[in-house]
């Protein structure tokens, strides 16, 4: 029998936080942990996340598994039990509304501050505005975040100061738009974030990269945020 | 939201402060492997003040002395700025904060001060 752990806390009714154990027969079946949890609300009905697409596209089920945040949907059993163990809690650094569900207001708010729109203050062209095979490669690996906020919650930099961090998954997002062959907002963009904390409180220690489930590099884009603000500014 | 300055770091800005920190963070690095080479090749009294005696010496020294202080000030100022913080304690952590860089501030400039005195007084 798997030992599931999952982290309860119904701020109604709960003085403070529990962790509650469930006995769970996979069968010798190696299910996602979406499953597990699925399973286990059909068991208990006020067991609480979030979950819509169960295969890795909307980013809703990012939870902590066994201390490391990822998308309960594609997390199967046998790539994160060990000793028969499953512990599930709350992406960590977020305030907690329920069980696993989390309240995600200073993650949107820092993706707003980057301004994730294109920009271009040139005559919009009859059609649409072309970009070169090679300029349209220089985005891949950024467009492709889910916004499922594993990496940001497992950055200590967001934790303590997500006001005021931009945190990995805004950053890669800032740098998509830098990036881009068709934005010509590349200077104000960057002067918004030359501050101490937006991009500079990223100390490198990529437990961004670590956690992202569509196995994105975050750090990397930073990387080249701060090469374009130092190529910028000497 | 727009963008965060905060006046009490050292170069102003994120680029500046970055940039500081890594150049420092070189010298450094170089400083502390010549000492290691030179501790390593055996020192004792009078070959130690004659390695010192060297201008050479006395100006990479007094420059890795100014490297620490700016280095320790970056770094200790993001320390504080992750941990003591009104986010985490309301005014309390304005306070802390405030009154641990003060006493940093006067920490490395007393270290400076004296190291200067060091090199450059005997």
């Amino acid at each position: 029998m798997l030992q599931v752990s999952i982290y309860r806390y119904n701020p109604e009714t709960d003085q403070q936080p529990y962790m509650e154990d469930f006995e769970f027969d996979t069968q010798g079946r190696d299910l996602m942990v979406l499953d597990v949890l699925e399973q286990l609300k059909a068991r208990d009905s006020s067991v609480t996340y979030r979950r819509s697409c169960r295969e890795g596209v909307c980013g809703s089920d990012g939870v902590n598994i066994n201390g490391k945040n990822g998308l309960a949907c594609i997390t199967p059993l046998s790539a994160t039990v060990r000793k028969n163990k499953l512990v599930i809690r709350p992406l960590p650094g977020l305030p907690v509304v329920r069980d696993l569900v989390v309240d995600m207001s200073m993650f949107y708010a820092q993706y707003e501050k980057i301004q994730p729109f294109l920009q271009n203050n040139t005559p919009a062209p009859a059609i649409e505005r072309l970009q070169t095979p090679e300029d349209r490669a220089k985005l891949d690996g950024l467009y492709e975040c889910i916004l499922c906020a594993c990496c940001s919650s497992s950055c200590p930099s967001f934790w303590w100061n997500p006001d005021r961090f931009v945190g990995p998954a805004g950053l890669l997002q800032a740098y998509r738009f830098l990036a881009d062959s068709r934005d010509t907002a590349t200077d104000e963009r960057l002067s918004r974030l030359d501050d101490p904390f937006s991009v500079f409180r990223c100390h490198g220690i990529q437990n961004c990269v670590n956690v992202c489930p569509k196995g994105l590099n975050p750090t990397r884009a930073i990387g080249h945020i701060r090469t374009m603000l130092l190529t910028r500014a000497t | 939201m727009d963008m965060v300055t905060a006046v009490t770091s050292l170069g102003r800005n994120g680029l500046a402060d970055w940039l500081i920190q890594r150049v420092t963070g070189v010298i450094l690095l170089a400083y502390f492997l010549f000492i290691a080479w030179a501790i390593a090749g055996g020192v004792d009294y009078p070959s130690w003040k004659a390695l010192f005696e060297q201008t050479w010496v006395k100006v990479f020294s007094l420059m890795a002395l100014l490297s620490l202080a700016a280095h320790a000030w970056i770094g200790l100022w993001a320390v504080l700025t992750d941990y003591l913080t009104e986010r985490l304690m309301g005014s309390t952590g304005n306070f802390l904060r405030i009154t641990s860089q003060l006493v940093i501030a006067l920490g490395i400039f007393i270290y400076v001060v004296l190291g200067v005195q060091i090199l450059w007084g005997y």
